[in-house]
């Protein structure tokens, strides 16, 4: 019990408390503390990987083992795990690795490393792709949200016709002052309600530190009581 | 012969003309740094920093000037100066940085005229820089922290002598049992996101404590529960709080440690596996909760295509309008903080709620005050000295 909960409820007690301190206090000795809190950050960060690790391959073996729905995408996955970890730890990461230019005497130190390779021509264009596919995504969204079913919902279709046509030369060739309208919508009616969502957060974010510092909120523990 | 001798006379003359001339320019430098400028100058240290700044300062005015201002530091026991500042024009304020409050720095005034020839340097003075202990300019801030503590702690107190606390209806919260109840009537599972970002953000930790009293309902529903993982301390976080729910609930037979897996820390690359999620299990209730970026549309949108009922709640005011459009329900900004409070219905944790809701109050009535004085200021004509005074003491506690 003293493991499980008032150890972990002491040491969110004294470093939220230590570093609310260090907030405002700015000697270099409570900047070296913070950084050496950010360091060990770092250290727990990369050993939790590890942890990232064993779960990917436990939950993907068993998939293979069960034979569940798509088990195939689950050998996929882990040869790639393997053959990227295998590609870092050998070709190394920035620049290649002794031991790999032993094996490719044509590889130079200033060539793109393996694990490099995989990143920029593979992950990079993967990546890419997800992210253009959110434009098809808000154009769905906005079709859906524009219907002017109420009022609210007309006002909303009203103004985001507004924008879109002053963000674009169209809207400026139509009617000069339109951007000036969308600066004064962005920067007045959009700003006040996004600081009013924003004090709200702060102070939401104020009280749920003070309820983990007291020990209040243990329910990241695990657990309620 | 006669020639030789005018030679000769002529180089004996032209040396001594020019001899004299050579010793005056390597006596006596060409330019001079005027005394009553060094006298003028002012050397202070930074407030509320960490001892690695001091300000340099000179109130004269000189300008139209054609030399050259150098303002050199070295430390009190070495030789190597170093050029802070050139300039020409004064008065000036320098701010040198990257100091240590352990040493002692001298700083010389040095001037050079248009020719490029600098006069001797000229000690202004010496100084060490001096670390804080205490950023005053935050005093209000830290006030702000202690009152609010206090507060809460009064009302905790308060609710565990007995007083009775209202606390406003939360729909996106108040539908959660119904989203459960869904998914095992549909005999799907849950999907619960606790969002892209690590522990170390508020939003996560509220999403968990979200976690906690939803994995509670599903293990007493013996619904299957999917929680996928962006970071690894999350996912170890995660598993902990589902098992003790499920162990609360009485049902750790029905906990299953794979259910709670880490899928890839790449933004994309889990948006991309969350939405095969979806797709492959189709749950019948996404519960998206805790920290978005960019990827919040392409998962919201993914989870409305397969007909789930989708909660969506974040404190990232650009993701909003995206939740809104593609959820069903969406918990904005505060009611995520507010959530474990609000589920729980544990007194303790009430307390605080109110305290959140008490404390905006009095921005709000802060707020509305500095408008009407603003606005009684600007009627006035801005002629009242009291009016600006207030105005005067709010923009402070504004900017603090």
């Amino acid at each position: 019990m003293f493991l499980r909960r008032t150890l972990p409820l002491l040491v969110s007690a004294i470093f939220g408390i230590a570093l609310i301190l260090q907030f405002f206090v700015p000697h270099p000795a409570s900047k070296s503390f913070y950084n050496l809190m950010l360091d060990w950050l770092i250290i727990v960060s990369a050993f939790t990987y590890l942890i990232a690790v064993q779960s990917t391959v436990e939950l993907h073996f068993t998939k293979i083992k069960r034979k569940v729905e798509g088990w195939q995408y689950s050998i996929i996955v882990l040869v790639s795990l393997f053959v990227t970890a295998l590609l870092g730890v050998f070709g190394g990461a920035f620049m290649p690795t002794t031991l790999w230019m032993k094996i490719f005497p044509s590889v130079k130190p200033t060539d793109t490393t393996p694990l490099m390779y995989t990143y920029l021509y593979m992950q990079m264009p993967m990546q890419s792709t997800i992210f253009s596919l959110l434009a098809f995504y808000m154009a769905s969204a906005a079709f859906r949200s524009f219907r002017a079913r109420s009022f609210d919902a007309t006002l909303l279709l009203v103004t985001a016709g507004i924008v879109t046509l002053g963000r674009v030369p169209l809207g400026e060739f139509i009617y000069k002052g339109l951007p000036d309208v969308v600066e004064w919508i962005l920067k007045y009616p959009n700003m006040a309600a996004q600081r009013g969502i924003l004090i709200g957060v702060q102070l939401g974010i104020i009280a749920t530190s003070i309820k983990i510092i007291l020990g209040i909120e243990r329910k990241y523990l695990g657990g309620g009581k | 012969m006669k020639n030789k001798i005018f030679f000769f006379i002529f180089i004996i003359l032209s040396f001594i003309i020019t001899f004299p001339q050579n010793e005056t320019s390597k006596d006596e430098p060409v330019v001079r740094v005027d005394s009553t400028i060094v006298k003028e100058f002012q050397i202070k240290d930074v407030s509320n920093d960490d001892g690695s700044k001091l300000e340099i300062s000179c109130q004269k005015v000189l300008e139209g000037n054609n030399s050259l201002f150098k303002l050199y530091r070295k430390e009190l026991n070495d030789t190597v100066f170093k050029n802070v500042k050139t300039f020409q024009s004064f008065p000036v304020k320098i701010v040198d940085e990257g100091l240590s409050y352990q040493k002692k720095y001298q700083y010389y005034l040095a001037v050079s005229d248009s020719l490029g020839n600098e006069s001797e340097k000229c000690l202004i003075g010496d100084f060490s820089p001096k670390a804080d202990l205490f950023k005053t300019d935050k005093t209000i801030l830290l006030l702000m922290i202690i009152i609010y503590t206090m507060v809460i702690i009064y009302l905790v107190e308060s609710v565990r002598k007995g007083k009775d606390l209202f606390v406003r209806k939360i729909s996106g919260l108040d539908t959660l049992d119904e989203a459960v109840g869904r998914a095992t009537e549909m005999g799907r599972p849950v999907l619960y996101v606790p969002g892209s970002s690590s522990m170390s953000d508020i939003a996560t930790i509220a999403s968990l404590n979200i976690l906690g009293p939803v994995a509670k309902k599903i293990a007493e529903y013996e619904t299957k529960l999917i929680v996928p993982n962006r970071d690894p301390i999350v996912m170890t976080v995660a598993k902990e709080v589902v098992k003790e729910s499920y162990s609360e609930a009485g049902r750790p037979d029905v906990y299953n440690d794979n259910d709670i897996f880490f899928l890839t820390d790449s933004q994309f690359g889990y948006a991309a596996a969350v939405s095969g999620i979806m797709t492959r299990e189709k749950p019948a209730t996404n519960l998206l909760l805790g920290m978005f970026w960019a990827e919040s549309l392409i998962m919201a949108e993914a989870g409305n295509t397969t007909g789930a009922i989708q909660i969506a709640g974040t404190d990232a005011v650009t993701q909003l309008p995206f939740f809104i459009t593609s959820c069903d329900y969406t918990i904005i900004g505060e009611e995520l903080y507010a959530a474990s409070a609000y589920l729980s219905r544990e007194p303790l944790l009430l307390g605080t709620l109110k305290a959140q809701d008490y404390f905006k109050g009095f921005i709000i009535f802060i707020i509305t005050f500095y408008f009407v004085i603003l606005l009684i200021s600007w009627i006035t004509g801005g002629n009242l000295v009291f009016l600006n005074k207030i105005l005067e003491i709010l923009r402070f506690i504004f900017k603090s």
